[in-house]
């Protein structure tokens, strides 16, 4: 895999990458990091316990599902997760990103994701790309295929690449901005506190 | 809590780090679950940039017939559109039957909001919001309670408002919801059989169903009342309230848990505790054989000591049936309070109506 960042490092540009196929709908926050490694405030170390219950077949991560897509040979080292409709249903919890980014996934390839899962992709600058349900079964079918299919993820031109396809994403021009630029989502608020202060100052106090 | 003390007021954004935020939308509050670095961003700057949602109307409509509970009405909302039916919405709930709920149970209803897909879930604020806040610790007094109750009126969408998607139930077709499978749209009437995959016209709801009969150890055509408990856990940001403790005292008083059942009950505060205790709710738990416990989130997620063997099968008033939630391997079947008490003492599903007209 390779990552083509913007010249500051910080951003997310183009990735390419192998892909690793979860042929399942309604993969929630419980399937992508169980509740009790939420034990930690830190945003890394979670990779290891991702997909927990599916990865493995004892409660201490030693003996790996041989059956769980992770644990096939030929998917190992693959950047990208692709997968089906409203993933990361469920909880707020971020450590669902942070586990999916410190196991190696860049961007993961959907029908559709849950609310709270997508904000939190964007604010962990993990890419996710929302295709439609028949643009998601040809980049499954190509995988199918061939496991060591490279596919492009272009967020400057909102594109999907694998062999001879091309697939155009749709994602709001604010998401976008702050990945290609790794922006601080704070700093940039903080440049209206005026406005914000102002505000403040109008409402009632037994409003809050 | 926030309820209790009176802080969560019609027109206030309320945001939090945990999903079930959404049960402050009760009051007419836009109330949502956001992610860590959201929170960090609320604490540095007192704001959060946010995409537009859309709107759903959700109506419920008709006299609410015996038995029937907050928890039913929401799980058959989220039966009727599926688990993700509400993605990238906001929810009004209206209609007399959410008219005619108390404020806990409007709160039940807004609670799993999440669980429909929505981001939220809220109810237009109205006298029965206005009498449960008065007189509470934080609740606005004297001539700001006036300037209040005059901007909260104002609190409703118009006559003729627009919205992306309507949908309607009538509160009569609902009977005492219970899952089936290991997300909360796989739901249905306490006496009506376990759909087979092939009731399912949608490929990816059929592939769902097949999953989730394997992993919930259940037959198409199977009744509920076949399924063996062994498990109840009454309490959650969904059930842990005062009215759910009567509830489930109402049916609890009038048997004993089964034998091969643990049955657990657990406050949602600890207000909520002391309420119950004064009442003498926990008495009539502990005579009928319920365990009573300190205030929790306890075996809804199963975070702490309080989690299921593999097999196990639970009756909870929780919110989530995902695959594990509960303890590896455990089979989570989602109730209202009043069908997770009438479970424990039959040992299976049972239909609470049954138990009501006893009461």
């Amino acid at each position: 895999m390779s990552n083509q960042s913007n010249p500051a490092g910080a951003g997310i540009s183009v990735h390419t990458g192998r892909v690793a196929p979860l042929n399942q709908a309604n993969v929630d926050t419980d399937q992508i990091i169980p509740k009790q490694f939420l034990t930690s405030v830190t945003k890394s170390g979670y990779g290891k316990h991702l997909f927990h219950d599916w990865r493995y077949l004892d409660l201490h991560e030693q003996e790996p599902n041989p059956d769980f897509v992770l644990n096939k040979p030929e998917y190992q080292g693959a950047s990208i997760l692709l997968t089906r409709e409203n993933f990361g249903c469920g909880s707020s919890r971020e450590h669902a990103p942070w586990s999916l980014d410190d196991y190696g996934f860049k961007v993961v390839i959907a029908t559709s994701f849950a609310d709270i899962f997508y904000g939190n992709c964007i604010n962990n600058a993990l890419l996710p790309v929302q295709l439609t349900s028949a643009q998601i079964d040809t980049v499954f079918a190509a995988v199918e295929q061939d496991s060591t299919c490279q596919v492009v993820v272009d967020l400057p031109q909102q594109q999907v690449r694998f062999n001879d396809q091309v697939i155009g994403f749709d994602i709001a021009p604010h998401h976008k901005n702050n990945l290609l630029k790794g922006l601080d989502a704070i700093g940039q608020t903080l440049e209206l506190d005026d406005k914000i202060s102002a505000f403040e100052a109008k409402q009632a106090a037994w409003q809050y | 809590m926030g309820p209790e003390l009176g802080l969560i007021k019609p027109g206030m954004t309320v945001v939090c780090g945990d999903s079930h935020t959404a049960t402050h939308g009760a009051f007419g509050a836009l109330a949502f679950g956001i992610g860590t670095s959201q929170v960090e961003h609320v604490f540095a700057t007192q704001t959060l940039k946010q995409s537009k949602g859309k709107c759903m109307q959700v109506k419920v409509t008709g006299a609410r017939p015996l038995g029937l509970t907050a928890k039913d009405i929401i799980l058959a909302i989220i039966g009727k559109i599926g688990h993700a039916g509400a993605t990238g919405c906001v929810i009004e709930y209206c209609g007399d039957t959410i008219e005619g709920l108390s404020m806990e149970e409007r709160m039940t209803v807004c609670n799993m909001s999440i669980e429909a897909g929505a981001k939220a879930g809220l109810i237009a604020p109205d006298q029965t919001t206005f009498d449960y806040l008065a007189g509470r610790e934080y609740a606005p007094k004297g001539a700001d309670w006036d300037a209040a109750i005059a901007y909260w009126k104002t609190l409703k969408s118009d006559d003729d408002a627009k919205f992306d998607i309507v949908i309607e139930l009538a509160a009569n077709d609902i009977a005492p919801q219970v899952t089936w499978g290991t997300n909360p749209g796989q739901v249905i009437g306490v006496n009506q059989p376990i759909p087979a995959p092939e009731d399912f016209s949608d490929p990816i709801d059929r592939d769902s169903a097949v999953k989730a009969l394997k992993y919930m150890d259940v037959k198409p055509g199977q009744k509920l009342s076949e399924l063996t408990v062994n498990h109840v856990f009454i309490g959650s940001c969904t059930n842990g309230r005062i009215e759910d403790m009567r509830a489930a005292a109402a049916i609890a008083k009038q048997g004993k848990v089964a034998g091969h059942v643990t049955a657990i009950v657990v406050p949602g505060s600890v207000a909520v505790k002391a309420q119950a205790e004064a009442e003498h709710l926990d008495k009539i738990f502990l005579d009928a054989g319920f365990e009573w416990r300190l205030p929790g989130c306890s075996m809804c997620l199963g975070m702490n000591d309080d989690i299921l063997s593999q097999g196990d099968r639970c009756a909870s008033t929780s919110n989530r049936n995902f695959e594990g939630r509960q303890g590896r391997g455990a089979r989570t079947h989602l109730v209202s309070p009043a069908m997770a008490a009438a479970a424990a003492l039959a040992g299976h599903f049972a239909d609470t109506r049954d138990f009501v007209a006893n009461d």
